[in-house]
């Protein structure tokens, strides 16, 4: 069976910045871009291609300061950012082109939201093989980023799903590209800089209902949070932990542990059962853009934190949750970004292998030790690596934490937390980064250097290029 | 690129012997800067200034910089421009001048207002245009406190600063929305080169503290920033000061 849908993002969470232009039209003047995180802005062209044609045509077009590709601005430092020059607003390539409900295969456009297709594909007993923390991500996003969910342990990370690709080359040829290829390889996890991904086709996992059967533990402290992890996390596909990185002493990594599976028809109460499949998030207004600073300073986070740990069942089993409150809980208040004001924020994520429980600790140490006010920061063991050159996962422990950018002193603090990471043959995630030591690259991604030199065959004259690589020298 | 903090990594400073300018590039080398360009009329000093930050693991180039010859801005700044991007731009040359002497020699005097005010607008609107084209980068302009309010004993350099600030805060207005940031930096009396032998004015301060609050203000992305802080205060009160009163104050 096949399927022609229309495309449909909410307003609400499209790219920030305001004013765009369709391909075609070159009057327009740079506008300020910025990640999630809103820091560091540049300025640019922003172009919204209508068409695979209208993307051809812009990337042909695209002046000496080069272009990057944008889905909905969700990474949170520069990488789809491109000062002076041109940024591909990927969002109204948005396009779902065919389902195979039967076997479980979508294609659809790159510019495509994980929302939309959840609207679309639950409906239909389908579900998106791996969601990140927010479902307002575009699919070329997610391959680009190369982008893991609670249940990498089980099923890796995004690109894993992905049959083939088709992608837009410096040349302003359009290639298909499959797994199990250098291009591929390089494409995921890529952040952008092989080419535009104009469409992607996705193998989906089969769900009974929309629900969640989820169960809840505490644990007292770090090392207890890792022993439930290790131990349990072979019985659920989805699993995370989130810590209170503010607690000292002897509660230092204290956690809530939730962990879950696609909830059983069998599993729901009557009433729902007539409906299993129904998907409609809920949404509180937008968070103001405003908030008094000591709001997020440490004693207030502080409070925070301990009253969701108290609140957070000691153990229960089966709860059922919607998918929106057990994936997504951020995406119940658009842009809530917007709470750290104007200095912005960082997300600091890493991960080490298994084996460098010692490296973790310490990280996780000298947070608590600092007091950085991080609202709940989240723990997850990934499984086996994955095969993109600079995918982010590796075998053991990720730990991500937001903080103010405006805190004095982080930059030097994350600097050293960088040094911990690497020496323990960790790396940063680059979809988070804005804030990196160039030098720490290699040594983080050995992959680095195939990527370098494929670029500079594929794209000789650099025409794709983003803040990240001009920063980082990817 | 700057990152999330507003660090640079390519730094070009305007007056590459100043002392505030080159506290400044020391601590921004010791954070991400890698690259730096001194640009300053050539000199051992300037030499040695290069030097100095070499060993601090930057790679550092002069170009030669005469704040009184604007017709030469273009083209030598454009040629920094044209190695790269650059992160920053630090306008840090001045001269004090001698007031008593400058109010008896016009021709003096004048020198005082090209270099710092002149000389400034040709390269800061030359750097404007190329951090504009860019699509990124901070314009870090050294004003002073004495650019506030008319001061008897240094209006020559207070009117230079006064002209220099206003022009900083309106190009500042004019890059707003393009991701390029202008930062007004107002420093009282700094113990520095320039002011050595003199009286020590309230509330003096270090090259290394500026060097400090810009990389705050940097980190902000502020539009002017006050140092120490207190002078922000005080000002705003000075500038209240009836005239017959401010002209007895021994400021
Ligand atoms: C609240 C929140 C939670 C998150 N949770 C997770 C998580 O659990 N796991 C995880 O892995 N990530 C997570 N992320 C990060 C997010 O999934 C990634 O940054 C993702 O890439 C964002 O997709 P986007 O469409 O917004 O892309 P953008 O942020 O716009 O771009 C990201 C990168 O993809 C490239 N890109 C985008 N579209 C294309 C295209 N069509 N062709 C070529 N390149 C393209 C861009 O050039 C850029 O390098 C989270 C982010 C937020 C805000
Ligand atoms: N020190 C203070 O108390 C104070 C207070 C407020 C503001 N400021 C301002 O801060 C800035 C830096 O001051 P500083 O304390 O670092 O003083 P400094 O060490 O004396 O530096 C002044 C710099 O200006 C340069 N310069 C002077 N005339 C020039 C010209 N014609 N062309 C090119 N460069 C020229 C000097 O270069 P040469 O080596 O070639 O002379 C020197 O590098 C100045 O703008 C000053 O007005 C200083």
């Amino acid at each position: 069976m096949s399927v022609e849908c229309a495309p449909a993002t909410p307003a609400e969470h499209t790219t920030p910045t305001a004013p765009t232009t369709p391909a075609g039209r070159d009057d327009h003047l740079p506008v300020p871009v910025t990640g999630w995180g809103r820091t560091a802005p540049s300025a640019a062209l922003l172009v919204r291609p209508r068409t695979p044609e209208e993307a051809v045509a812009a990337v042909r077009r695209c002046g000496g300061r080069g272009t990057i590709a944008r889905g909905l601005g969700r990474a949170y430092g520069d990488a789809a950012q491109n000062a002076g020059g041109a940024v591909l607003d990927m969002t109204s390539l948005d396009r779902i082109r065919t389902i195979d409900a039967e076997d479980g295969v979508v294609v659809c456009d790159a510019g495509v939201s994980l929302h939309r297709l959840m609207e679309v594909l639950l409906p239909l007993g389908w579900f998106v093989p791996v969601t990140p923390g927010t479902r307002y991500v575009t699919v070329g996003g997610a391959v680009c980023a190369d982008i893991h969910g609670k249940n990498h342990h089980v099923s890796g990370s995004f690109s894993r799903h992905v049959l083939s690709l088709t992608l837009l080359t410096a040349d302003g040829e359009v290639r298909t590209v499959t797994p199990g290829t250098e291009l591929f390889d390089a494409t995921t996890g890529g952040m952008g800089l092989t080419g535009v991904v104009l469409s992607a086709a996705l193998r989906l996992h089969p769900v009974q209902t929309s629900l969640m059967a989820v169960d809840t533990e505490r644990a007292a402290d770090l090392d207890d949070l890792m022993a439930r992890l290790t131990t349990g996390d072979d019985r659920y596909r989805y699993s995370v932990a989130w810590i209170d990185l503010l607690a000292r002493g002897a509660a230092t990594g204290r956690a809530v542990l939730s962990r879950g599976e696609h909830a059983p028809l069998d599993a729901l109460p009557a009433r729902a059962r007539r409906r299993p499949l129904e998907f409609r998030p809920r949404q509180l207004p937008s968070a103001p853009g405003l908030i008094p600073g000591g709001l997020l300073g440490r004693p207030s986070v502080s409070v925070f934190n301990e009253l969701w740990y108290r609140r957070a069942p000691r153990a229960r089993r089966g709860r059922l949750q919607s998918i929106p409150a057990f994936f997504h809980p951020l995406d119940g208040v658009p842009h809530w970004n917007r709470v750290y004001g104007r200095d912005g924020f960082v997300q600091y994520q890493f991960v080490v292998g298994h084996g460098q429980e010692e490296a973790l600790r310490e990280v996780v140490r000298r947070v608590a030790r600092r007091g950085c006010p991080s609202f709940l920061a989240v723990l997850k063991r990934f499984g086996e690596g994955d095969p993109g050159w600079l995918s982010f996962p590796l075998r053991g422990w990720t730990l991500a934490l937001d903080v103010p950018a405006g805190l004095p002193g982080l930059g030097t603090f994350l600097d050293g937390l960088d040094e911990v990471v690497a020496d323990a043959g960790g790396r940063v995630y680059l979809a988070k980064d804005s804030r990196l030591r160039p030098e720490l690259l290699t040594v983080m991604y050995p992959g680095l250097d195939r990527f370098r030199a494929l670029r500079a065959r594929l794209d000789p004259r650099g025409v794709f290029v983003s803040d990240l690589a001009r920063r980082l020298s990817l | 690129m700057k990152d999330a903090f507003g660090t640079p990594q390519t730094l070009l400073v305007l007056g590459g012997t100043s002392e505030i300018g080159l506290a400044t590039a020391r601590r921004l080398v010791a954070r991400r800067a890698r690259t730096v360009w001194l640009a300053g009329r050539p000199s051992p000093a300037l030499d040695s200034a290069a030097a100095g930050l070499r060993g601090l693991g930057a790679d550092v180039r002069t170009v030669p910089f005469d704040a009184l010859d604007p017709s030469g801005h273009e083209e030598l700044l454009g040629k920094v421009f044209a190695e790269g991007d650059v992160d920053m731009v630090l306008l840090a040359f001045g001269v004090l001048g001698d007031q008593a002497h400058d109010e008896a020699r016009p021709l003096a005097a004048v020198r005082v207002a090209q270099t710092n005010y002149t000389g400034a607008v040709s390269s800061g609107l030359i750097c404007a245009g190329a951090l504009q084209a860019q699509g990124h980068g901070s314009l870090v302009v050294l004003s002073s406190v004495a650019g506030e309010r008319a001061r008897r004993a240094n209006f020559i350099y207070g009117s230079s600063k006064a002209g220099l600030d206003t022009f900083a805060q309106g190009l500042g207005d004019a890059l707003h929305g393009t991701g390029v940031h202008v930062m007004v930096v107002r420093p009282g009396s700094v113990r520095s080169r320039m002011t050595a032998g003199m009286v020590e004015a309230p509330l003096a301060t270090t090259p290394d503290q500026v060097a400090r609050a810009i990389e705050k203000g940097l980190r902000r992305r502020s539009e002017t920033v006050w140092v120490p802080g207190a002078l922000r205060v005080v000002m705003s009160a000075l500038r209240h000061v009836p005239r017959p009163l401010f002209r007895r104050l021994p400021v």
